[in-house]
């Protein structure tokens, strides 16, 4: 029932994929390739259809429209051929506290299984990789969570698959533990000749990645590297803090010809060469200035630049909508 | 069929298979071994089963035994009990099993399943067998009760027994397992378990003869799979026995069809048929999660 995979250098290729649920279109038809051996992360807020979209690569949603190969295989018609390629990190712990962290990986092996031989010396060599040798023979339940995560990364690549999905990896964890996940990852990376698919709501996640789509209400308004996304914006991000933000928006668009938005709090607004703006709007503005602030752009104001919105105003805007979601999913 | 190659401190060609009927039956077992290590790594639990069996024969066996004089002379309501209360015995680990399903997908290990390259049909068997062979072994710790409520260790009789009890552990966690497929809270399925246990005990006469029951009830009982298991254990116990003939009457009447005595390879069947039923549903149910 094998199929054998097409000659292609695409780890991951979607042509208008769409998933309807009853009133909501959580993915309103995304196209995208992604190369072998190529790290790309979907970024957005939460609710913007990203786990929907990596559900339907990963077969675990069947699409409402469009397909999807990868690995080689239809993720509709050859489902289990799929499976079999892919390694799957979820948002949510699935790993089994009543196991070892070492059964954990084994029983992982057996189900998926790899040639009984091959499973010890893997075993050994991905809690090498994790950094949890040492506590292999421990029960799940006493890992803390950045052990655990990374003990589910490490399953997720027992079994070599051609891609790993990484749903929002570190999503809940420190930041000092994050950063010790990507370390981790990178290492991964340079290992194992692996396709990382990952999606995000952190821009620090997003800056590890080759290219980044982003993605907001089920679209996808754009895919390039980071560098060329900031690029893009062509301006700096200006934020100020005045007396009258009203007062301040509508001065700028009448003697600067800058559109501006409240965002965070701050009037925001992005012109090229910041520097040299700042003096001539504390000169010519006409409204009180409290504070300034300059920053080269970032993958927030590229998002912003794409969106109209900072990914946090977009989060608080999802808020209530989430839940509702949440609800109906738990309902099911 | 695709290769990758690992570049690891060891040169190693890992490769998943395709899947065919050996896959399978892999599957089935590394579900039934995780089953196995989490259920006796938990001596707790494992203690704790045998309490109420231990419970319903000795405690209320023997209040029972004075009421019961007048109708069954000396004979031990005890021995009465015990085929019996080895079905109660495995009530609880069976369903503790199924219930475990739910447990799994509210906290997460289930999507592990879930995901893998493999047929759901291979998780739920793997998951009733498991829960079955557990059952099964709680079910074989009472029976070794056996000299202690006079019945004698035959060994045609423990054989048959230890079919019996096995064979109703695995109808009884596909019966667990078919409902849990559809709850997704542990608490709920322990509400509903509570519920629906000890109607089944009570209409099965597990613990005392279904002759004492309204007729009307005796419509529910012979409808209830639960009464077959009962009384084919029963029947093999008193089979071994050497029980007076008014004892026997009152205790082991037997299972009638407008007139028709069961025998105990029909009521075998029955319970093996249901149990079949009950496990191609909860299949059928685990494949139409998303």
């Amino acid at each position: 029932m094998s199929v054998a995979p097409p000659i292609t250098d695409q780890a991951v290729s979607a042509h208008g994929l769409v998933k309807r649920y009853a009133e909501v279109e959580a993915v309103a038809g995304v196209d995208f390739d992604v190369a072998r051996g190529e790290t790309f992360g979907f970024l957005g807020p939460n609710g913007a259809g990203k786990s929907t979209t990596i559900k339907m690569l990963c077969t675990l949603v069947e699409p409402s429209a469009g397909t999807a190969v990868v690995a080689g295989h239809d993720v509709v018609r050859e489902r289990l051929d799929v499976r079999r390629h892919i390694g799957l990190v979820f948002q949510d712990t699935t790993v089994d506290g009543y196991l070892t962290g070492e059964e954990n990986l084994r029983f992982h092996a057996q189900l998926y299984g790899m040639p009984r031989a091959s499973i010890g010396p893997r075993i050994d060599d991905v809690l090498e990789v994790v950094g949890l040798a040492e506590r292999r023979g421990s029960l799940v339940r006493e890992y803390s969570g950045g052990m655990r995560r990374r003990l589910e990364i490490g399953r997720g690549l027992l079994h070599a698959p051609q891609v790993l999905f990484l749903d929002e990896p570190t999503i809940g964890l420190d930041p000092q533990t994050r950063a010790g996940i990507w370390q981790y990852v990178a290492d991964l990376k340079r290992r194992e000749e692996v396709t990382i698919f990952l999606t995000t709501h952190y821009m620090d996640e997003a800056e590890q990645c080759d290219r980044i789509a982003i993605m907001d209400a089920g679209r996808l308004l754009v895919v390039d590297s980071p560098e060329a996304l900031k690029a893009g914006v062509g301006a700096d991000r200006v934020r100020i803090g005045t007396e009258d933000d009203e007062a301040a928006i509508a001065a700028l668009r009448e003697r600067f010809g800058v559109e501006a938005a409240i965002s965070e709090g701050e009037v925001t607004f992005h012109v090229a060469g910041g520097e040299t703006f700042v003096p001539r709007l504390f000169a010519e503005l006409g409204v009180a200035i409290r504070s300034v602030s300059v920053a080269r752009p970032s993958l927030d104001d590229v998002f912003m630049s794409w969106t109209g919105r900072s990914i946090r105003d977009a989060e608080a805007a999802a808020g209530p909508s989430r839940l509702i979601a949440h609800m109906m999913r738990g309902g099911r | 069929m695709s290769e990758a190659v690992v570049a690891g401190h060891h040169e190693l060609r890992v490769r998943v298979p395709a899947r065919g009927p050996r896959a399978d039956a892999g599957a089935v077992a590394v579900v039934w071994r995780r089953e196995m290590i989490t259920s006796f790594r938990n001596k707790l639990r494992f203690a704790m089963a045998l309490v109420q069996p231990l419970l319903f024969l000795f405690v209320l066996g023997g209040g029972l035994q004075g009421v019961a004089t007048g109708s069954i002379g000396d004979f031990s309501f005890k021995t009465f009990l015990f085929p019996g209360v080895l079905a109660t015995a495995v009530f609880m680990p069976a369903l503790f099993s199924a219930g475990s399903i739910v447990f799994d997908r509210e906290f997460g290990f289930m999507r592990e399943m879930m995901v893998a390259p493999i047929r759901r049909a291979t998780i739920v068997i793997g998951k009733c067998v498991g829960g079955a062979t557990v059952a099964t072994i709680q079910g074989l710790l009472v029976l070794c009760l056996a000299g202690a409520v006079h019945v004698p260790y035959d060994p045609a009789m423990l054989a048959s027994l230890v079919g019996e009890i096995a064979l109703f552990s695995l109808a009884l966690v596909s019966f667990g397992v078919m409902l849990a497929a559809g709850i997704t809270q542990f608490m709920t399925f322990q509400a509903v378990m509570q519920t629906v246990m000890f109607p089944l005990i009570f209409l099965s006469g597990t613990l005392f003869p279904q002759s004492g029951l309204p007729r009307w009830l005796e419509v529910v009982t012979r409808l209830d799979p639960v009464s077959y298991a009962v009384d084919a254990l029963r029947g093999t116990v008193f089979r071994a026995l050497d029980a007076p003939a008014r004892a026997r009457h009152v205790l082991d009447p037997g299972i009638d069809w407008w007139g028709w005595k069961v025998p105990i390879g029909v009521e075998l069947g029955i319970v093996a048929l249901s149990g079949l039923v009950m496990l191609a549903i909860a299949i059928r149910r685990f494949e139409a999660i998303e």
